[in-house]
């Protein structure tokens, strides 16, 4: 667009002067209805937004008046009781607890699968590899959640029957019976495979976009390949690598199916976590949801409202470090 | 990094140093997973996870080791990585092939022209038979009623911020849209719950279904329109208004079907995405064992929520099914995304990448 600016000479001849003499362009009505429907979408969009946060926090402010336990410290889920009590606290630790073991085992690894697919694959396997990777990121999640529970929780009997008795001293991994893994660390194993497609896309995206000259550089200096990621390529992905993180991240906050198919619920917070027991916020709103009456019904929605804005400010905090990012890198492209 | 030091006048003329043998990464793999099998097998441990992470804790040891010796610790270091890195890839697809392989194994036992073709009406827990066409019409009507609503809102606003979006609003939408992409698919459920069953009273059906997911769609749509769309050459523009085509026309006539390959991936990647969700579908949807065509009124079920609720029976059979559902769904949408990405490549734009 600049080009043609610079284009016309700086001295107009001077019989061309009376043509650009301001001529009022025309408005059309087609032109004024269309861009009216398209600023109109837009405003949907940030209708509905709005109207997500209004509904969800006026069916959540008719339940939790009644609430005659304290929603924040409550351990139990009791909407249909006399008085009704209920409280997110075992919802939030489960939740959190998940999530943390979901992103410390699915970051690592997903960097090492974006840099094998980025830096270490054969040219001819990186290809596929990375069209894999975007085909996984589509599986639906009952089909993790029916191959969680089918599959992988009987397998992880061996690896929960050896980590209790090396671990054990360490509480967390200290397993009281011989229950199924159906278990919070079972869980974040399972959303760590789920999620691990979503932080790979990103992360390999933002490593494809090194400059080239700076791992030349590296390696002309005679750094090896490790010492030429080390000091080119992380660096300038690290933002990149933090932001497809949290978007993982709020990905295995709000997954549903997958954590209500492996865990066995219960409403204890304990610090054992190969124990079967524990929930998500989720993952209780779709098993409690069929024996809810309307007012149990506005009791989920209220913890639902806690889990739209812990994911909101997740997101929102992913795409202002990715933000950020655009405008540095938009300096040396 | 201070490793410059050694100059060829110091020590011999030759630039190289000791290397190891292409073929050593594969012995010392072979030794450390034989030594794995060994070590689990005298310790009696059943769980072949247990072998893999052994295997996979002496292959990375085991070239640390070797390498330090023969070619010295900065190349170790880097050889750790390396295989650091395979073993991350060999771990992330082990559950992935895992997935795959009991899918299609255990779907494809179940799944028939018999299963495609009839619904669960009548049929027991524990009989075996039954089938999925009830689920699969539920699917695709609610599907195609989100896709109705989200496309056109999606469009329409990829055009707005590409198009005509300035200042605080455009911005504002961009943020939201992004935002929105997060949206756990149960909150959306959640809200048209309260406000289309709760404060409207208007029931379960398939129509409030298709609503959530209307709602998990458009920023996807958006997103990759608005991509798309920004693709579209400025010249091709400018050529257009430039013989007075007004700005409308030349949005419908020349940008979009410019666009439109990579537009179409984008909303069948959407379609997609919505056509496995489970949770809204479950809140909303109700779900049933008999066929309902009409998608306005009463309960319908979904090929997701099918499995969830044969899974959740939990008997032999109803297991069966909800592998063959399975099946079934990772099917279509594994078609949608082919297809798309089919597209995507032929009717790529010829300026992009």
């Amino acid at each position: 667009m600049d080009t043609t600016t610079t284009q016309s000479p700086p001295p107009p001849p001077t019989d061309r002067i009376e043509p650009t003499s301001p001529q009022k362009a025309v408005v059309r009505p087609g032109d004024r209805v269309f861009a009216g429907l398209a600023k109109g979408s837009g405003i949907t969009l940030l209708v509905i937004m709005a109207a997500i946060a209004v509904f969800l926090t006026y069916r959540a402010v008719l339940a939790l008046s009644d609430n005659e336990a304290n929603f924040l410290t409550y351990q139990d889920w009791l909407p249909q009781n006399d008085p009704p009590m209920f409280g997110i606290a075992t919802l939030a630790f489960g939740t959190v607890v998940s999530s943390v073991i979901a992103m410390a085992l699915a970051v690592p690894v997903a960097i090492g699968i974006a840099l094998f697919i980025s830096h270490y694959a054969p040219r001819r396997l990186a290809g596929p590899l990375a069209y894999i990777v975007d085909l996984l990121a589509a599986v639906p999640s009952i089909v993790y959640g029916l191959w969680g529970a089918l599959i992988l929780v009987p397998y992880l009997d061996g690896l929960n029957k050896w980590l209790d008795e090396f671990l054990s001293w360490t509480y967390i991994f200290e397993k009281s019976g011989t229950g199924p893994a159906r278990s919070l660390f079972t869980v974040g194993i399972l959303l760590a495979i789920m999620i691990l497609p979503v932080i790979t896309n990103v992360t390999r995206e933002v490593f494809l976009q090194v400059p080239r000259m700076h791992e030349e550089a590296a390696l002309a200096l005679g750094a090896t390949r490790w010492e030429t990621i080390r000091l080119s390529v992380l660096p300038f992905a690290r933002s990149g690598i933090i932001s497809a993180s949290m978007l993982g991240l709020g990905r295995a906050l709000g997954e549903t199916m997958a954590v209500a198919t492996v865990l066995s619920p219960n409403f204890i917070i304990s610090g054992h976590l190969l124990d079967p027991g524990g929930g998500t916020f989720a993952q209780n709103i779709a098993s409690k949801f069929k024996e809810a009456n309307e007012y149990g019904q506005d009791a989920l929605i209220a913890s639902g409202l806690v889990l739209f804005v812990i994911t909101l400010l997740v997101n929102g905090a992913a795409r202002y470090i990715i933000g950020r990012r655009k405008e540095y890198s938009g300096a040396n492209a | 990094m201070s490793q410059t030091t050694v100059t060829p006048a110091d020590r011999s003329p030759v630039f190289s140093t000791a290397r190891m043998p292409r073929w050593a990464p594969a012995v010392i793999a072979v030794a450390s997973i034989a030594l794995s099998i060994g070590i689990s097998l005298a310790a009696g441990w059943e769980s072949e996870v247990q072998w893999g992470l052994i295997a996979a804790l002496l292959f990375v040891l085991g070239s640390y080791v070797v390498t330090a010796r023969v070619e010295g610790p900065r190349q170790a270091k880097d050889r750790v990585v390396t295989s650091l890195v395979w073993v991350c890839f060999i771990l992330a697809i082990v559950p992935l092939l895992s997935l795959a392989w009991t899918t299609i194994s255990n779907g494809a036992q179940i799944v028939d022209v018999y299963f495609l073709t009839h619904s669960m009406n009548a049929v027991l827990n524990t009989d075996p038979g039954g089938g999925v066409y009830h689920a699969l019409l539920g699917t695709i009507e609610q599907v195609l009623i989100a896709s109705v609503i989200a496309v056109p809102i999606g469009l329409l606003t990829a055009v707005y911020l590409v198009e005509y979006g300035k200042g605080r609003l455009a911005r504002a939408v961009t943020f939201f849209v992004d935002v929105m992409t997060g949206i756990p698919s149960i909150v959306a459920g959640l809200f048209i719950l309260s406000l289309w069953i709760l404060i409207l009273d208007l029931g379960y059906s398939g129509f409030a279904g298709s609503m959530a997911l209307a709602i998990l769609m458009m920023p996807v749509v958006v997103r990759s329109t608005e991509e798309m769309l920004k693709l579209v050459p400025n010249e091709l523009r400018e050529a257009s208004l430039a013989l007075g085509v007004p700005k409308w026309k030349t949005i419908m006539k020349i940008v979009i079907p410019t666009a439109i390959g990579g537009i179409t991936t984008g909303v069948m990647l959407a379609i997609a995405r919505i056509t496995g969700e489970t949770a809204p579908v479950l809140l909303l949807v109700f779900g049933s064992k008999i066929i309902n065509n009409d998608p306005f009124e009463g309960a319908q079920s979904s090929l997701p929520l099918y499995v969830y609720q044969e899974y959740a029976i939990g008997t032999t059979q109803s297991i069966d099914r909800a592998w063959g559902a399975a099946l079934t769904l990772i099917a279509f949408v594994m078609i949608l995304n082919l297809v798309a990405r089919g597209i995507a490549r032929w009717k790529a734009p010829k300026t992009g990448r």
